[in-house]
């Protein structure tokens, strides 16, 4: 790949950041879930996923990240032109793809903070090609401003990573993560559900305020309503392993007004 | 896209072991192999010892020979005790510097970091290679207040009247056959005294080191901690790599008089050759308090279960055990409880990890005996299993006299998921670093528990161990 060193300002014009070309994701048992999918996302733009239960959304936020027990069986995915289809999930993360996880793992005895320095001191560690771990006071003024932004209360960070987190707790410390990851394409997968109203507004505005020159986001959901925090600025209706319609954010007006039945492709019904 | 599967990604854990070297045998004396009265004979003279001490060695010979090997535990059939040389001694005398030692000895010690961690936070150090203790300090302001560290030989010789009190009342000569086997035989371990109210704060530690094949090591530690007083005693210990067996036997007796309170950590380390059979006990009296922190990495097989008598009212005995059981290791480890008096409290927690076809079981004693009224205990074991052909067990023993008490025990067992391994490496970590980081949280309850520099070492170790690099 001819990436690497290569000022991305020119390239940016002929090809989008994060590319899937006609994407098809299977099970381990070889049934096809995602059944071919188009979508281009670049830096400054915010695209919403919007499909019903079980129209392979989680499959597709998965299969972005590299989950190995789903695999790409046709198609491209490209960041900044380069093929991920082999690499592993750490590879991914470290080329600047991030997926914020509906169900976040619990990883008793590692705290929020260690966690995160790990994470960072990796990705640094693959970009300079040996170790360069971040400076602690570096790290600590950014955790702080993160978590306040993000209104995580502090005892938070010495708390071991979503252990007896509430649905709320776990979301926000996703987005503190991706804060603090600062990747080039962010996919958050459910990140509204079990959420109040509150917590909705902290954790939706935490990402419009990352989205901007050095990201974009894929925001992938079952409802409309997160989408008035986030602004979108397309709309894929994701239904049966394909995208059925696109378009700007009036289309998730027209979804929550008339549902996903008026999508759902003859075939299917 | 190819997965790399679990058992896989573990599959380097453990394999790094690093302290593998040895020195060339300049020794003063070497007995022959195998156990003899004569060996035994001998021992008592290489030491100048008195009399009663003399008999006791003889009778625990006779005890070992009339017991059998036990037959629970982990299979002790393999041990050929005609091949193990009993008693080794390196050095003509002690050393009070560390200049002061044959420079291969000196040299093993440095690679071990024992002088280093000495300048930094240790108020003491025992050095034991082979059968004797060649170097020995105790900080001199210590020393001032009355504290007592020294070899046990040392002890013997210039407090006897003080260790012939205590010596084998807590670990009889005849506890067990391999307690009988110690008593016969010792030679080196520590004994430590700390007077009335004296708080010693930072750690006084020894450290074993086996260097000849074949070497039973034997130490014998004797700690007595007076009223009110406070003190960590903090054990290392390692051998070369050899294809026969080694075999270590320590006996360790531990009083905690009243309101006192001892910690007693132990990183066991031992190559997988080694037969690590040791008994460890220790009574608290009155609002004493006694913790063992217990570590079992290395070894090939190791049965150890340290003990806490509770004799005084209010006493409290805490033991956190680690046991990590590679290829070809079976760590048999846990702790024991007996609550004799009123309102005493104990909790016992072991978190095990077995991989690459390696045994760890937990095995327990807890014990309220009748009178103990308000007796409070829990026992918490948590068991890692990092593949398929790796194997943990639980044999937790409870007996209960006493109707006014509270008991509680909990067991799990986990693996590593695939799932939770994503999740880790979904944030830039390899596989590798996110199982290294999943162990390193499972043991998390224990390594805090560690004075800093040792739970650094530990994490650091399990760290090399999942790189799966070759030492």
């Amino acid at each position: 790949m001819g990436g690497a060193g290569t000022p991305s300002g020119a390239r940016f014009l002929i090809m989008a950041l994060l590319e899937l070309k006609n994407l098809h994701v299977a099970l381990e048992d070889g049934t096809e879930i995602v059944k071919g999918v188009d979508l281009a996302v670049n830096t400054n733009e915010t695209h919403a996923v919007m499909g019903p239960n079980g129209s392979g959304k989680s499959t597709l936020a998965y299969a972005l990240m590299g989950h190995p027990a789903y695999e790409i069986t046709e198609g491209e995915l490209l960041l900044d032109g380069e093929d991920l289809t082999q690499m592993e999930a750490d590879e991914r993360a470290q080329k600047g793809l991030f997926l914020a996880f509906q169900y976040p793992h619990a990883v008793p005895g590692v705290t929020v903070t260690s966690f995160m320095r790990s994470a960072i001191n990796a990705v640094r560690k693959a970009k300079a090609g040996e170790d360069d771990p971040i400076p602690i006071p570096e790290f600590r003024k950014e955790l702080m401003a993160a978590m306040e932004q993000l209104k995580v209360p502090r005892e938070m960070a010495s708390r071991y990573l979503n252990e007896g987190f509430s649905g709320g707790e776990k979301k926000r410390v996703e987005i503190l993560q991706m804060a603090m990851l600062k990747p080039r394409i962010a996919v958050l997968d459910e990140t509204d559900s079990g959420l109040d109203i509150d917590a909705l507004k902290i954790v939706a505005g935490g990402v419009k305020s990352l989205v901007g020159p050095n990201m974009g986001a894929i925001v992938i959901t079952h409802y409309q309503r997160i989408l008035n925090y986030i602004d979108p600025d397309y709309v894929h209706v994701f239904v049966d392993g394909r995208i059925v319609e696109e378009g700007g954010p009036e289309l998730a007006h027209k979804l929550e007004a008339e549902g996903y039945e008026a999508f759902t492709p003859e075939v299917v019904k | 896209m190819a997965a790399t599967p679990e058992t896989e990604i573990v599959a380097g854990i453990g394999n790094d072991y690093k302290y593998g070297f040895r020195d060339e045998e300049n020794y003063v004396f070497k007995s022959e192999r195998g156990l003899t009265r004569e060996v035994v004979e001998a021992i008592s003279e290489h030491k100048n010892e008195p009399d009663w001490m003399r008999k006791f060695r003889l009778k625990s010979l006779e005890y070992f020979e009339a017991r059998p090997l036990p037959e629970w535990g982990g299979d002790l059939t393999q041990i050929d005790f005609e091949n193990i040389y009993y008693y080794i001694k390196p050095t003509e005398k002690q050393a009070k510097s560390w200049e002061d030692l044959p420079p291969d000895i000196k040299n093993t010690w440095d690679r071990l970091g024992i002088p280093e961690a000495e300048r930094k936070f240790l108020a003491g150090v025992g050095a034991q290679y082979e059968s004797e203790v060649v170097y020995h300090k105790l900080q001199e302001q210590l020393e001032s207040q009355g504290v007592i560290f020294l070899d046990m030989d040392s002890g013997l010789r210039e407090h006897e009247e003080l260790v012939k009190q205590y010596f084998g009342t807590i670990i009889p000569q005849n506890d067990n056959k391999f307690a009988a086997l110690n008593s016969a035989v010792w030679s080196g371990g520590s004994f430590i005294y700390v007077p009335p109210g004296v708080s010693i704060e930072m750690p006084l530690q020894a450290y074993f080191r086996i260097n000849a094949e074949n070497m039973g090591q034997f130490e014998r530690t004797l700690i007595i901690v007076d009223e009110g007083a406070y003190v960590h005693y903090v054990e290392g210990c390692t051998a070369p790599i050899y294809t026969t067996d080694s075999l270590h036997s320590a006996v360790v007796e531990i009083i905690v008089k009243e309101g006192g309170r001892c910690r007693y950590t132990t990183i066991q380390n031992w190559s997988t050759n080694v037969y690590n059979l040791v008994t460890k006990r220790a009574v608290a009296y009155k609002d004493a308090t006694m913790e063992w922190v217990d570590g079992n990495l290395g070894s090939k097989l190791t049965m150890k279960y340290p003990a806490i008598w509770l004799l005084g009212e209010r006493a409290h005995g805490e033991v956190l055990s680690i046991a990590f059981a590679n290829q070809g290791q079976h760590q048999d480890a846990g702790g024991k409880a007996v609550h004799v008096a009123p309102k005493t409290t104990s909790t016992i927690t072991s978190k095990s990890i077995s991989k690459n076809g390696g045994r760890a079981s937990y095995r327990g004693l807890l014990e309220v005996a009748k009178g103990a009224e308000g007796a409070k205990s829990k026992v918490v074991c948590d068991a890692l299993i990092l593949d398929e052909d790796s194997r943990t067990d639980t044999y937790p023993y409870i007996r209960i006299d006493e109707d006014n008490v509270d008991i509680g025990h909990e067991a799990t067992v986990s693996k590593i998921g695939e799932e939770q391994l994503f999740y880790l490496m979904s944030r830039g970590l390899s596989e590798a670093e996110a199982a290294a980081m999943i162990v390193s949280g499972f043991v998390e309850p224990i390594t805090k528990e560690l004075p800093l520099e040792y739970a650094v070492e530990m994490n650091r170790l399990i760290q090399l161990q999942m790189e799966g690099s070759v030492g």
